[in-house]
């Protein structure tokens, strides 16, 4: 049974048509990730799964029909880590992270946060500071921070690395890498295809709101077309 | 002008100023976290005012069937609602929230109103049976337009509030009523007497600004509360539901008018539309603080209270033009100190 599988899901804005019948199913325990040029649809992807945006199709998590509210799939174990972030500016790191664990109990709360501060020293030095005021990076660690606050079993990210200098990029990505062992699942929508590629399992190439291509991440790392386009060149 | 003249009207200005206040933050606090403009809060102050006067009396207040009514009404939205997709527990809890509570409310008041309480418990029924209400009414006519625009919840507001004064006054009738007041008498401050009422104003105004402090600062659910406000997109993303953030700003905002009914019943008498130039009052705060600031807010109350006690002394007739022509300049400074974005 898959954790996550999405079948025939298409999403208009307005008139235009962006999804074009997207099928895409993951097994849990694995990071799969979907890469793309710009406006490719990744994001809106991302969002029809979480129901942000509205979409037409089936989706299924754990083999049931998703809730139909973003909120019920919070409770249900997904988490959504926006590409807009979508953190609460004016509150401090410490309140952006207790509500992240809004769905969660005092215990389980407490417990989250101090594992997450050993895991984000930054954030801890900071947690005083309003969210609006952190750094690009600190932004990105304080969204993916506030995400695993609700103990997810299915992590949606988007674009993790945006605008993230490399050592920050490798080592927010060598975070999501550990999460797998934490028996979090993971679809990860990346620009950085390299490294999208070096720490997921399987992976999907995304044009023009369709899939175009699918496999083993070894695989899709071989095919021309995609070491053509997103791997700029062999 | 006499200073022992001047002194009363201070005194007096301070006392409406304390009550708008509370208003105000209702006010400010619904939008903050709904958007909505919440016009119908002074119908509470008057269903809170009128309850208290007929519990003086010995009288069942109108509020407690209208408090079933209006539980039976959002008990059937839910039904309607949730025939599309069926779910026993859910049904379960709203017939607990919509018929259940209201209904031992009613029944509680029953027993309680012929045994001639003291003023507490007569001040604690009204708000128990007034509170609830802002539930009911969040369920039945603000919840279904959870993603309108500002403008069309501005023209339900008004809806609403036509709604439940015309309840008003088919429950509690066109006479006005006065309440007795918590404490009876007065004493002297210097050369002044202050009524004890008075310092229950001042009082319980404090107290409620504080607990509303704390309320947002130290408990997750008002921390929920300010992230809606924050950022209602980034509130759902981490399972905070519109419909319970949504639901508890209107159960606030109905205590609050609650209180400030019990508040104002022994000091003016109250028809089953006064609320509404109370709350008027409440809102003119609100909007020099720009919808947004609850120290703001409450200053400009206190300032609004005073500039109409003042008014009232050197221009009766125009009291009420006045305070309300406080807005203009107000909203010059702003619209001339502000960016202009769009709405939301
Ligand atoms: N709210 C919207 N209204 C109209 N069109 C939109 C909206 N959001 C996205 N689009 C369009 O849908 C298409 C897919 O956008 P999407 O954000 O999903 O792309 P993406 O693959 O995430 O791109 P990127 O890599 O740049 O983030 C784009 O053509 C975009 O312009
Ligand atoms: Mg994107």
């Amino acid at each position: 049974m898959s954790l996550l599988q999405l079948s025939d899901i298409r999403v208009s804005y307005g008139k235009a048509e962006v999804l074009h019948g997207v099928d895409l199913a993951m097994a849990e325990g694995r990071i799969v990730t979907v890469i793309g040029a710009n406006g490719a649809g990744k994001t809106t992807l991302l969002n029809a799964a979480m129901g942000v945006v509205p979409s037409s199709g089936t989706i299924l998590y754990r083999g049931k029909p998703v809730p139909p509210s973003v909120e019920g799939r919070v409770a249900a174990g997904m988490c959504l880590v926006s590409e807009k972030r979508e953190l609460f500016g004016s509150m401090s790191v410490e309140d952006n992270m207790e509500l992240g664990g809004f769905l969660r109990s005092a215990s389980e709360r407490a417990e989250a946060r101090a594992d997450l501060y050993d895991r984000f020293p930054r954030l801890k030095e900071r947690r005083k500071q309003l969210a609006g005021t952190l750094s690009g990076g600190e932004r990105q660690m304080l969204a993916l921070a506030r995400a695993l606050m609700s103990r997810p079993k299915l992590l949606l990210l988007d674009e993790p690395s945006l605008g993230l200098a490399p050592k920050i990029v490798a080592e927010i990505l060598g975070i999501v890498a550990e999460l797998r062992s934490t028996g979090v699942s993971i679809l990860l929508v990346e620009q950085n295809a390299r490294a999208a590629l070096e720490i997921a399992d399987e992976a999907h190439l995304m044009e023009l709101g369709e899939i175009r291509r699918s496999g083993s991440t070894d695989e899709m790392a071989a095919d021309p077309a995609v070491v053509e386009a997103y791997l700029g060149g062999g | 002008m006499e200073f022992t003249i001047l002194a009363f009207l201070v005194q007096d200005g301070v006392t409406n100023g304390a009550i708008y206040a509370l208003l105000g933050l209702a006010l400010v606090l619904v939008f903050a976290v709904t958007r909505v403009i919440f016009i119908p809060q002074g119908e509470f102050v008057a269903y809170g005012a009128l309850t208290l006067a007929f519990l003086d009396v010995g009288r069942m207040p109108g509020t407690a069937m209208l408090l079933v009514v209006f539980g039976i009404a959002a008990f059937l939205f839910d039904l309607v609602e949730t025939r599309l997709r069926p779910g026993l527990p859910a049904l379960a809890r709203s017939a607990a929230i919509n018929l259940v509570l209201p209904f031992a409310i009613y029944t509680a008041a029953l027993f309680i109103v012929p045994t001639e309480p003291n003023a507490f418990v007569k001040a604690l029924l009204t708000i128990v049976i007034v509170a609830p209400m802002g539930l009911y009414v969040y369920r039945i006519a603000y919840r279904p337009l959870s993603d309108a625009t500002v403008l069309v919840l501005l023209i339900t507001s008004v809806g609403v509030h036509l709604a439940m004064m015309g309840l008003g006054l088919a429950f509690f009738g066109a006479e006005g009523f006065r309440a007795r007041p918590l404490t009876a008498g007065s004493f002297s401050v210097g050369f002044m007497p202050v009524a004890a009422q008075a310092v229950w104003i001042y009082g319980v105004t404090i107290a409620a600004m504080v607990g509303l402090y704390f309320f947002f600062e130290k408990t997750l659910l008002g921390k929920a509360l300010r992230a809606t406000a924050v950022n209602r997109l980034g509130a759902r993303l981490v399972g905070v539901r519109t419909q319970l953030t949504g639901g508890t700003a209107f159960v606030l905002a109905a205590t609050i008018g609650a209180v400030s009914g019990v508040l104002i019943a022994p000091i003016t008498t109250v028809y089953y539309d006064t609320g509404f130039l109370i709350g008027l009052k409440g809102f003119v705060a609100a909007i020099i603080a720009g919808l947004s600031s609850f120290p703001v807010t409450a200053l400009a109350a206190i300032g609004v209270g005073l500039v109409e006690a003042l008014a009232s002394f050197y221009a009766s007739n125009f009291k009420e033009i006045i305070v309300f022509t406080l807005i203009i300049p107000v909203l010059i400074w702003r619209s001339l100190t502000t960016d202009h974005h769009e709405d939301d």
